[in-house]
């Protein structure tokens, strides 16, 4: 089975930590990814950039609308996902709990079976680079 | 990260709305700065039994509230005309404070909170230890290493500034439209300031340097809340852009690299693309502005690989757009730099020649006069330009680039002039 597991958190938080203190915790959250990844069994893990730079497409009622800002206005905020492909949901539970376990702060995980709607070919997201232009 | 070490960074960021709202409580900036202090040594005692609140804001205001209101009752106890009006909404302390955080006060409460940094008659390095100070929550000491003063000496300053703006009397009638973009300007242009302080001083200081992430955090926090300003989404752009080349932009020897001659691939990506994002977002609002134009400029050297890929013609055109919209001989100083680029340098002197009586005490114009000299082969004329600019230099790194130019100069065979 396919699931997305999406993180929150307090964005505020987040972006207050320094230089030094996300290298800290991304080192120990990749430690958590590696026996999955090497397992095969994890999918693209995205960051999603701070919610400024989020655009929502809205259902209006001719055009749909085109709006500054995430989704919704919440204190907890979306700020990545990971896709993996496991058993069950007790294995995504459990990865999640690990993640979690590492990461400061009070930062939920959803997690949400999905279907592959498309593989995708980014790697790196280096693929459409738009300044490199390669 | 430790409990505490993660506590530190909640109250951090909580910090802005949290004493924007007790600010708005007690009127008083002393009496809210204290409410919100005590409310953090409650936070630091209890949060690592108890595990952090859902919502550290509400729950530091909530706090917060009672304990200054307690301290307001003891004053008052010793005060034969207990002042009522000191604190407005005392009556309603019981509501519960999550529905009121939801209502539209909070935007201008930190609004406010920024805005009575910017006041006119505070010159721009108060404003800027000021905002530090209360904004953002440095510590005196912080500032003082970052500006090269003694701690008492910037205690001294804060506290002017801060009975400056007590002076002026606080603003805590809820903004009109009009007021609301008028504050919105001078609380960008303070953050800006932030910025520029940390890039300037950054190169030798490093304690200064921190001042461009505080600048960063401050911009996305004032665009979160006002999230369809494309001024701001221009300013957060621009900042982002600069700060991007932050590892490119010296060397090892502490010598500054010109932007045509810096290593491209130290230039941080991450947040191009965030910057990039931005942009776009706020050109969809057909609302251009000076930091949107300021960033659009700086967006076009972040898309070029290499140097020689730069869309000057484009550049020169946003500067002519910049000239329009914010006229100043500095700009037009910088679009001469473009059109040099783009059309040879006898071009770009002929723009910057009625610039001279104005800019003359300026480093950067003799720094641009004389390379354009140099390029055109008018040695005599660049060497004149670089002495002056020399005399004019901020700082060693600058006086150190200038010299380098001069060396390159007499590397060249005989003038030609």
């Amino acid at each position: 089975m396919l699931y997305a597991i999406l993180c929150y958190a307090h964005e505020e938080t987040v972006f207050a930590w320094s230089k030094e203190e996300e290298e800290a915790v991304m080192a120990k959250l990749i430690e958590v990814q590696t026996p999955y990844a090497k397992a095969g069994k994890l999918g693209p893990v995205g960051r999603l950039m701070p919610t400024t730079a989020a655009t929502t497409v809205r259902k209006g009622k001719d055009e749909p609308l085109v709006l500054d800002g995430p989704f919704a206005e919440t204190k907890e905020v979306l700020l990545g996902f990971y896709t993996v492909d496991v058993e069950a949901l007790e294995e995504a539970v459990a990865f999640s709990k690990e993640l979690s376990a590492v990461n400061p702060g009070s930062s939920s995980y959803e997690i949400r079976p999905f279907y592959v709607f498309h593989p995708g070919e980014i790697k790196n997201g280096e693929t459409h680079n738009r300044e490199t232009g390669t | 990260m430790t409990d505490i070490a993660w506590i530190e960074l909640a109250l951090t960021a909580a910090r802005p709305q949290a004493l924007g709202a007790l600010l708005r409580y007690f009127r008083d900036l002393d009496t809210a700065e204290e409410a919100f202090q005590e409310a953090c040594l409650r936070a630091i005692r209890t949060w690592p039994d108890k595990g952090p609140p859902r919502d550290p804001t509400a729950w530091l205001i909530f706090v917060g509230r009672n304990s200054g209101i307690d301290a307001v009752r003891k004053r008052a106890k010793n005060d034969p005309l207990p002042e009522e009006e000191a604190f407005s909404d005392l009556s309603d302390a019981e509501d519960d404070i999550a529905d009121r955080l939801d209502n539209s006060n909070y935007r201008d409460d930190i609004l406010r909170l920024m805005f009575i940094c910017c006041h006119p008659d505070l010159p721009n390095t108060q404003q800027i230890a000021l905002a530090l100070r209360i904004v953002s929550g440095l510590s005196v000491a912080q500032i003082a290493k970052a500006f090269l003063v003694g701690e008492s000496a910037m205690e001294q300053r804060i506290t002017r500034a801060k009975a400056r703006v007590a002076k002026a009397g606080v603003p805590f009638e809820t903004p009109g439209a009009a007021e609301r973009s008028e504050r919105l300007g001078l609380v960008s242009a303070m953050i800006y300031l932030v910025f520029n302080e940390g890039y300037s001083a950054g190169i030798t200081n490093p304690d200064s340097a921190a001042f461009c992430d505080e600048a960063i955090r401050l911009a996305r926090l004032l665009l979160r809340i006002f999230p369809a300003e494309p001024e701001i989404m221009g300013l957060l752009a621009l900042m982002l852009l600069q700060h991007s080349r932050v590892r490119a932009r010296i060397d090892g020897n502490g010598q500054i690299v010109l932007l045509e001659d810096q290593d491209r691939a130290l230039w941080d990506r991450r947040l191009i693309n965030e910057a990039l994002a931005l942009l776009d977002k706020a050109i969809r609002h057909r609302k251009p502005g000076p930091y949107q134009v300021q960033a659009a400029i700086s967006a076009l050297h972040a898309r070029a690989a290499k140097p020689e890929d730069t869309d000057w013609r484009e550049i020169v055109m946003l500067y002519g757009l910049l000239e329009r919209l914010q006229p100043s001989p500095v700009v037009t100083l910088n679009k001469a730099v473009a059109v040099a680029k783009l059309n040879g340098p006898e071009a770009g002197l002929e723009l910057i020649e009625p610039l001279a009586e104005k800019l003359d005490g300026y480093f950067y114009f003799h720094g641009v006069k004389g390379g354009l000299m140099m390029q055109a082969g008018r040695h005599g004329r660049a060497r004149v330009a670089f002495d002056r600019a020399i005399a004019l230099a901020n700082s060693p790194a600058e006086c150190a680039h200038i010299r380098m130019q001069i060396d390159k100069l007499g590397s060249v065979a005989a003038s030609t002039e």
